[in-house]
């Protein structure tokens, strides 16, 4: 009888039979994911609307002639240098916080713990760039609501700005648009990098070491890379295209 | 399996009972799903009433746009001076009552509810996957519905706008009273509301897909937990939307930017914003407000599922229909939002394109209703109040959604749009349909929310108040609508051609303040049977589901001893050759030989094959010889 049970009774292991996670996955990662689906939903949004801004406009600020100087060191004539150098420290921060991953995985703790110092120096620099680009515009009179009119018109004081046609309309939905979207992204670098500070300090006081795990390193470093991948698309449709 | 677990219970809760609990940690910061939904239904009760009291405030507008009510005076102060609502205060009535309805009751207390007390009861889980996130989406919501109610407090009003906040009314702070602090507390209270949700959904997708039971593969969970399932899928990916159209909004109305605003004169003024578009707002907001009416929707399609199939004592009719008729709505919803835009200038292919859309998803909720009508049919229905309400979810499906059809045309909706007819059919289809599906909700999981039964026959008054009122409510305004009477309006007087409507405004009104005072009959039962209801037994309704397993008061994880290991689908009710008309999912195929079916075993072929022996032995002879 007792086969019986066990054979009509039998109930399926498979990987959604329930009783265990499909992916194979602590339930933290999957909310990570899932919140990162959802904040793409929000930056997608936002390049949305920058579109549709662009392509109901004829003309739009030249992004050479816009992004063209490079703090302390050039104030014109260096296009795209700055934010080249920018988006590699961006990009390099996030090399370094897969190498940390990688020394969570092998419960080095030294190693994360370089590696993760690295990261938020990387982040620093980068929110320390944006805040000299965001200050170089603002100077020239860019800023939410406000273009530059130090020129008798407004006309000829864009004209610096535009490769064809100038508009005033154009310029003013650019600033708009750019400090609001790259501000956004900003805020998100600050918070990634308040965040790792955090999980530093754990790391320091061996929280992961006594629990023989630091997936918590790669829950954060998710966040981290999306935030990178949602510059690369910031910086492609603001400065490159 | 759930007798043995029942007699488990009563040591194991012995030795589980030591946790220290204060009141603080109990009723206020709690981290157990059961606590934290009831927080959400209770708070959403409130908000209910609150918006329903709404309501009748603005329907005596409407109703008597002549009269004098002194008594408005006394509690409104200068938002009814002589007694009569002021219209800058009627807009903000309407805004408010749409909000609250549709945000803070229809999506946070049917959901939030119902998606922390059923998910881990349903799946077999101890709790939510992060209990802590919970309790943090609760106190979000909280401190948003503080936020919302508070905004009656200020100066300027709260806000005025309308529930769609379009700008350019929202985005220019002088443009009415509302526009101003109002708004500016409605921004930030939904944007807390949009954070609770967020927590919320990742929490209950992740318990979904990571802590269901031995056994609970996905073609065995309930409907309502599908249903769960994909209305915080649909609400992840449509929420995060509004945050950028709130946060745009935000910047227009206090940084001088013009996302939203272009070529307006406000009080004689030229206001410097240009090319900017309201338009892109509706694409925005829409692509969040489209997927949201389905948001409201689902938990009560899901939850009615199960009270109509446990209580017509038939297995659901269509289950894999009716998960995939769920998932084609999820699906569709978001390729839709482009209806609530037609007569905004859109170009007539692309609404052409939308109208096809809108038009598919007629297709899975007919299944829906097909199935919930077939589950019905030749069922040995039990007409239980939570029976009653899902029944009358049905009929507010059909008969507001069929009208959806007429709206979901570009064509027909140049004549319709914003009209009464719009009114009737989303107060209808989404408004009335989902609140009996939270209703039902209540009336039938309330002995597992609170151990105890609500009294059936105040349960019924409150259906057949409800139900008649709505019905008054709502149906003659579709006749106003075809004739063209525009919602939003103040007063109906100025107008020749609304002239003949006054009389049925008035006849509305009277059937709201009616509906309104039947869920006295709610709040009472709701409220006395929490102390003075009758003691409910572990399984009051003869359910299969796994939340009836549990021991009647709550402990901590839910199962004393071991999580029940699950069988068989949710629906096993009446099935031949079994004894009772359920039997639970936690029973084996081993315990019901004289009731298995060969497509109970999935293909397995032993177990097949050991079933049919045991049917050769067993069977009487008659049978066998029909069979040879």
């Amino acid at each position: 009888m007792s086969t019986v049970v066990s054979q009509l009774d039998e109930v399926k292991t498979g990987a959604w039979s329930g009783g265990k996670s499909p992916f194979n996955l602590e339930y933290g990662k999957i909310m990570m994911w899932f919140f990162l689906v959802s904040d793409a939903f929000t930056f997608s949004a936002f390049l949305i609307y920058y579109g549709a801004q662009r392509f109901s406009n004829i003309t739009w600020p030249d992004p050479e002639k816009v992004f063209q100087s490079i703090p302390f060191v050039a104030d014109h004539g260096q296009p795209l240098v700055f934010v080249g150098l920018m988006t590699f420290i961006l990009i390099m921060s996030s090399v370094t916080m897969v190498m940390a991953v990688e020394a969570g995985h092998r419960n080095s703790k030294k190693e994360v713990v370089g590696w993760m110092v690295a990261t938020i120096i990387g982040g620093l620099m980068f929110v320390g760039c944006q805040a000299l680009e965001w200050s170089h515009l603002h100077h020239e009179g860019f800023w939410w609501g406000r273009i530059p009119h130090e020129a008798a018109t407004v006309q000829e004081s864009l004209r610096p700005y535009f490769s064809h046609g100038v508009s005033e309309v154009a310029a003013q939905q650019f600033a708009n648009l750019f400090f609001t979207i790259t501000g956004f992204h900003g805020f998100h670098v600050s918070t990634g990098i308040l965040i790792n500070i955090i999980i530093l300090f754990m790391t320091l006081s061996n929280k992961f070491e006594k629990s023989g795990s630091y997936l918590m390193i790669e829950k954060v470093g998710l966040y981290w890379h999306f935030v990178d991948l949602v510059w690369v698309f910031v910086f492609t449709f603001f400065y490159l295209v | 399996m759930s007798q043995i677990t029942l007699s488990h219970s009563e040591e194991h809760h012995e030795a589980h009972g030591h946790h220290h609990e204060t009141f603080l940690s109990k009723y206020v910061f709690s981290q157990d799903h059961k606590m934290i939904a009831k927080q959400f239904l209770i708070t959403g009760i409130i908000m209910g009433v609150f918006a329903m009291f709404l309501s009748v405030l603005f329907r005596l507008q409407l109703g008597w746009p002549d009269k004098d009510f002194p008594i408005l005076e006394t509690f409104l102060g200068k938002w009814a001076e002589g007694g009569r609502i002021k219209p800058e205060f009627f807009l903000s009535l309407v805004t408010i009552h749409g909000t609250i309805m549709v945000f803070f009751v229809l999506t946070a207390g049917l959901s939030g509810t119902f998606s922390n007390l059923l998910i881990p009861y349903q799946l077999g889980a101890r709790d939510m996957a992060s209990p802590f996130m919970n309790m943090l989406s609760y106190w979000f919501f909280l401190t948003a519905c503080v936020i919302m109610i508070g905004s009656f407090f200020v100066e300027s009003g709260p806000a005025a706008a309308g529930w769609t906040i379009y700008p350019p009314l929202s985005a220019v702070p002088t443009a009415i009273s509302g526009s101003g602090l109002g708004m500016t507390l409605w921004l930030t209270s939904m944007t807390l509301f949009i954070a609770s949700q967020v927590l919320g959904g990742i929490n209950y997708i992740s318990t979904v897909l990571n802590m269901r039971t031995k056994g609970m593969d996905f073609w065995k969970m309930p409907l309502t937990i599908w249903a769960f399932f994909l209305t915080a899928i649909t609400g992840l990916l449509s929420f995060p939307v509004l945050v950028s159209a709130v946060v745009l909004l935000i910047f227009d109305r206090s940084f001088g930017t013009s996302f939203y605003l272009s070529d307006l004169v406000v009080q004689g003024q030229i206001l410097p914003n240009e090319g900017g578009s309201p338009i892109l707002f509706e694409h925005l907001f829409w692509f969040l407000g489209h997927p949201e009416v389905y948001i409201v929707l689902m938990p009560a399609l899901g939850l009615t599922s199960e009270v109509i199939s446990t209580n017509s004592r038939k297995p659901i009719f269509g289950y894999h229909a009716m998960v995939y008729s769920l998932i084609g709505i999820t699906v569709l919803s978001f390729i839709v939002w482009g209806h609530h835009m037609f007569v905004t200038g859109m170009n007539p292919f692309l609404g052409g394109v939308f109208m096809i859309t809108t038009l598919i998803i007629a297709v899975p909720s007919a299944v829906k209703s097909f199935n919930y009508l077939a589950t019905l049919w030749r069922g040995n229905i039990r007409f239980t109040p939570a029976m009653m309400f899902a029944i009358g979810m049905v009929s507010f499906f059909i008969s507001g959604g069929l009208t959806g059809i007429y709206l979901g045309n570009s064509s027909l909706d140049i004549n319709l749009h914003d009209t009464y007819f719009v009114v009737a059919h989303f107060h209808l289809v989404m408004g009335s349909a989902s609140i009996f599906g939270m209703l039902c909700g209540v009336y039938h999981w309330y002995p597992k929310m609170f151990g105890r039964l609500m009294d059936e026959r105040l349960g019924y008054l409150h259906f057949w108040v409800t139900f008649i009122g709505a019905y008054l409510v709502f149906f003659p305004m579709h006749f106003m609508g075809i004739d063209g009477v525009p919602r939003r309006y103040y007063a109906f007087t100025e107008f020749p051609f609304m002239a003949k409507w006054l009389t049925v405004n008035t006849f509305i009104t009277w059937a709201a303040i009616f509906a309104a005072l039947g869920q006295v009959a709610f709040l009472v039962n709701f409220f006395g049977s929490i102390r003075w209801g009758k003691k409910a037994p572990q399984n009051p309704w003869g359910s299969n589901t796994l939340e009836w397993t549990t021991p009647v008061k709550h402990i901590h994880g839910n199962w004393p001893g071991e999580i029940p290991t699950v069988h068989r689908w949710p629906y096993d009710y009446s099935k031949p050759g079994h004894e009772e008309d359920f039997i639970p999912q936690t029973v084996p195929f081993s315990a019901t030989m004289s009731s298995n079916l060969p497509h109970d075993f999935e293909g397995n072929p032993e177990a097949e094959r050991l079933q049919k022996e045991w049917e050769v032995q067993n069977k009487p002879e008659e049978q066998k010889d029909l069979k040879g």
